[in-house]
């Protein structure tokens, strides 16, 4: 079991740097340099121009430049983000916005996350109790419509009717529709700050039950039906502990390794849900750092979200070792 | 050894078992009586879809929900039949113990043998963890594993197919069960390791005085181990007698058929039974085995035969005296 | 051993009746049989979602490929002129427009049609295309296995794993600025470009599946037996592997669909999407200008679009299931 992580925590840290290098030039040549530069600071003179690509070493070669990118980019790691270059656009330090920006969606995703998987756990083993019955029907069909409709599309429906709607029949809205905080808010404020997040991850996690449900109902009745099922119920051991110990152990190896994944992109993964809402996260961070074709904004946003995933890749893999001795050989 | 005076251990009278499906309602049982005494190996032999299985995954218990019981079947003079689930418990796996075809399936994957075992033992025993963890080994050992408390770590895909199978066997008999029920336990194993196992399952007979039933399609692993066979055709059972009679004066047309589609050194041919197992929706009125045999008559659809009295044994075949010189 | 002969006449007057001299209907056996595609075609209908999907999809359809007939105004016509007094901007539904108007008075229910004609467009184009490759390659790495399979699951495995829509559009810019693939596909805010990019991400899905099936069947003994008789790689390719593959590549090949569709109309909905001149427009740029309607309570300009948009993604999904069921290997054998 130590050796195959071991071996596998091996093979991270090569594609790590492989997989940052072909970050780093997709974002290089995708965020055309001079252009960006002049479309953010309008007055900018040639000079200007030549110094930002000098500051960033996006001149010449892809290497050299990956080189002294990561260079700069692990010092910042120690000291801060002081190493890291400033934005094009207002010359603001990187680091603050990235912490900000990650601390918001860490938030809103790990909530939405948890809510959705062990929501849609339990939903799915509650179904596959009773496959074809009237409930077994009613939440598969559910599920499958609440995830074949796209979260942007419910996230503006819910906002239409909760928010727009219900003011306009009610009076003041039920629920905020926009941001962390009412505007002009200071300061920590853990009740304001629930409020805001109740539509965002309500957006969220019902997509991800709807499809936890699924996974989990179709993994449990493939167990269900396996062969091993009926020699754990020949043994006369109680159905509590056939259930538990058999039924739902064996499930759960597939859809845990999922979770692991899907864990790993929630940084990247709100994009479409923090922009309706107005939500200051990742999502945000990147559409500003990307319309402005922004590299040293971009770059350590690429990084964090390169290395989550590779890391929940890394942890789904080992989990699932874990959970399945029939892996640990090889 | 084996005292037939002494009550059967398990009994079965009219056992029937019947699925409802979109098509109708399969009958795959259609009214089995058989006594198995305390100690006695019985083998049951059919065909698939004869019902063997079926017959016996029902008296436990285990079949799907959906299926239809009736008829008696008592152990050691408890009804089984009209049991619930919750009743079944107490006599799955300490009174009747079941085995299955194919070990690697039949065991969860991700659990240390060793655990499977202790599990079995937990359910019906109160022992301690320590004791418990002894007495797997100990059952290991009974059956052959060697270094049992090694391998009581392991997973079962580290064993290999023979012996995942006395696994199999060390947690059937971890209670000291009456009855093991032996689904079809060789026919994914090897010849040599099937061999073994038989063997090892005759030590249980004799040492523990366990009554087995084996359950196949194989008369050769029947004619090795048992002490009588049943022969099942279509839901019903036509012949019973002791394994050598059997062989020797086999008295119904199946089971003839049967013997002589066995593939042996001095034919010349492979003598298949001609045509098909009849459909279970709609079986056929009066012996069901009338449209493949060469000896029927018109009496033998006139109505179901039962299992009389003939020579040593038993058989269903109305036309049984007549055919005595036929089927020599 | 008696000898059994081999010809079994019926004796009973019900089996001769029933089955005249046929053998296997006098043991009670049915003959009666469909063919593998025939019961495949069933139980899809079978699938009450897919069989009214297929209705729905196959009507709105229909629509889109007659628009100049169901469409009632052009796409960038607004319904009457403004005049003083009487403004054609954001009005509600009413006769003249089934689906109210938009900011500059053009009928919702005209552009709806054709803004669904380009993204059904782009759907199917892409998925063609993703499957197209992704059916080679997948074949071909789960055939041939070793290295290069072994690099093609890890290369998917970390491009699937990474955020859908980042992973988009850092792709997007990239080939965007690369003047070789502008010139073959056009630029970055053409029809072309868009149904490439999805080609590109959606290949790996359904490559993936292909490969899973691939490995599969060929451990079944009807491959071994097409070696043993001489066959090509090619020939157990295109004569067993593929045939036996549709039902799981149909599946991919609407999930492609619908993820294009839903991706195409994300993209728009951010600006980084379809843009042509002459208003013409797509089901995402429709629903982009729904977020407008939104705060001022123009619920027409929000819910056609966005409705439209889920009925489409409900139905295709719907439509996979039923194909899922028709040609679930479990199901097929009973």
């Amino acid at each position: 079991m130590a050796r195959f992580i071991l071996r596998r925590l091996i093979w991270t840290i090569p594609s790590l740097i492989v997989v940052t290098f072909l970050v780093y030039i997709a974002i290089r040549i995708g965020t055309n340099p001079a252009e960006s530069y002049k479309r953010s600071n309008p007055r900018a003179n040639a000079a200007k121009i030549e110094e930002y690509k000098q500051l960033n070493n996006l001149t010449g070669n892809y290497v050299k430049g990956y080189v002294k990118w990561s260079q700069g980019f692990l010092k910042g790691l120690f000291d801060g983000g002081a190493s890291w270059q400033r934005t094009i656009k207002g010359r603001q330090e990187v680091w603050p916005l990235l912490k900000d920006a990650m601390a918001n969606t860490l938030r809103l995703g790990l909530a939405a996350t948890v809510i959705g998987i062990g929501f849609g756990i339990l939903l799915g083993i509650y179904v596959a109790m009773r496959p074809g019955s009237l409930r077994d029907a009613t939440v598969n069909t559910g599920a499958f419509v609440a995830f074949s409709i796209p979260p942007y599309v419910s996230a503006v429906l819910l906002q239409l009717f909760l928010a727009v709607m219900w003011s306009r029949w009610f009076g003041s809205s039920l629920l905020p529709t926009s941001g962390v905080y009412p505007p002009g808010h200071q300061g920590f404020d853990l009740w304001l700050m629930a409020k805001h997040m109740v539509l965002p991850v309500m957006v969220v996690s019902i997509q991800i039950i709807a499809v936890y449900t699924r996974y989990m109902r179709a993994s449990l009745l493939e167990v269900l039906n396996s062969d091993y099922m009926r020699t754990a119920r020949a043994k006369g051991i109680s159905e509590r502990r056939v259930l538990v110990n058999h039924a739902v152990r064996n499930s759960l190896i597939p859809v845990v390794t999922v979770a692991a994944i899907d864990v790993g992109g929630i940084l990247g993964g709100l994009i479409i849900t923090e922009r309706i809402f107005s939500y200051p996260g990742m999502g945000d961070y990147f559409l500003t750092a990307f319309s402005n074709g922004d590299f040293p904004q971009l770059m350590p946003f690429m990084v964090v979200v390169v290395f989550a995933v590779l890391m929940f890749n890394l942890v789904a893999d080992v989990s699932y070792a874990w959970l399945d001795p029939r892996i640990r050989l090889g | 050894m084996i005292d037939r005076n002494d009550q059967p251990i398990l009994s079965l009278r009219d056992f029937r078992v019947s699925f409802p499906t979109i098509n109708g309602t399969v009958q795959a049982v259609r009214g089995i009586d058989l006594d198995i005494h305390r100690g006695e190996m019985v083998g049951v032999v059919g065909e698939s879809g004869s019902g063997k299985s079926v017959t016996f995954l029902g008296l436990m218990g285990l079949l799907p929900r959906t299926a239809v019981i009736e008829g008696s079947a008592k152990i050691d003079g408890e009804e089984l039949v009209g049991r619930t689930s919750k009743q079944m418990r107490s006599v799955r796996g300490k009174r009747i113990a079941m085995i299955f075809q194919d070990p690697l399936s039949a065991l969860n994957p991700v659990h240390r043998i060793g655990k499977q075992i202790t599990e079995m033992l937990n359910a019906h025993q109160s022992l301690s963890k320590v004791a418990a963890r002894e007495r797997a080994i100990e059952l290991l050992d009974m059956v052959g594993i060697p270094q049992p408390d090694q391998r009581a770590q392991q997973y079962p895909h580290e064993f290999s197919g023979g012996m995942r199978q006395r696994v199999m066997i060390a947690m059937a008999i971890a209670n000291d069960p009456d009855v093991l029920i032996a689904d079809e336990p060789t026919t994914a194993l090897d010849v040599t390791v099937q061999a073994q196992i038989l063997d090892v399952m005759q030590r249980i007979q004799r040492e523990l005085n366990t009554a087995i039933v084996l359950i196949t399609h194989d008369l050769g692993v029947v004619a090795r181990v048992v002490d009588r066979v049943q022969v099942m055709y279509a839901g019903r059972a036509v012949e019973r007698a002791s394994v050598e009679n059997l062989f020797r004066h086999a008295s119904h047309p199946y089971t003839r058929g049967l013997m002589a589609s066995l593939p042996s050194l001095d034919a010349h041919r492979l003598v298949p039974i001609p045509g098909a197992p009849p459909n279970m929706l709609e079986p056929p009125p009066g012996c069901a085995f009338a449209p493949r045999c060469s000896h029927r008559r018109d009496e033998c659809v006139v109505e179901l035969p039962s299992l009389r009295p003939f020579g040593a044994g038993e058989t269903s075949c109305v036309r049984a005296e007549e055919l005595v010189e036929v089927l020599q | 051993m008696a000898e059994i002969t081999t010809s079994v006449p019926p004796v009973t007057p019900e089996a001769i009746e029933a089955a005249g001299t046929d053998s296997l209907a006098a043991s009670g056996l049915s003959t009666k049989s469909l063919s593998p595609r025939q019961m495949a075609v069933r139980r899809y209908f079978h699938h009450k979602g897919a069989f009214a999907a297929t209705i729905v999809l196959g009507i709105m359809v229909l629509f889109v490929l007659l628009a100049p007939i169901t469409a009632r105004y052009g796409v960038n016509e607004a319904i009457f002129r403004a005049q003083a007094g009487v403004p054609n901007q954001n009005l509600a539904p009413f006769s003249k427009a089934w689906f109210g108007t938009d900011e500059i008075g053009r009928d919702i229910y005209s552009r709806l049609i054709y803004g669904i004609r380009v993204s059904l467009l782009v759907g199917i184009a892409a998925a063609f295309f993703a499957t197209l490759i992704g059916v080679t390659v997948g074949a071909f790495a789960g055939l041939r296995g070793g290295r290069f399979d072994d690099l093609l699951m890890r290369v998917t495995d970390v491009f699937l794993a990474f955020p859908f829509l980042v992973a988009l559009l850092v792709v997007r810019n990239l080939l965007g600025e690369l003047d070789w693939v502008t010139s073959i596909f056009g630029p970055r805010t053409s029809l072309r470009f868009i149904i490439m990019l999805f080609t590109l991400f959606g290949w790996m899905a359904v490559a993936r599946i292909v490969r899973g099936n691939v490995l599969a069947l060929k451990e079944r003994e009807f491959i071994e037996a097409a070696r043993a008789l001489g066959a090509s790689n090619w020939q157990i390719v295109s004569r067993h592997l593929l045939p036996n593959s549709i039902g799981p590549v149909m599946v991919a090949l609407t999930n492609t669909v619908v993820a294009a569709i839903i991706g195409e109309s994300t993209l728009s909905f951010f600006g980084f999407g379809f843009q042509a001149g002459a208003g013409d427009t797509s089901l995402g740029l429709l629903v982009a200008d729904a977020k407008g309607g939104v705060l001022s309570g123009w619920w027409w300009k929000v819910v056609f679009p966005c409705s439209a948009l889920s009925i489409i993604a409900l139905c295709i999904n719907f439509i996979g299931d039923g194909l899922r069921d028709a040609t679930d290997p479990k199901l097929v054998q009973g």
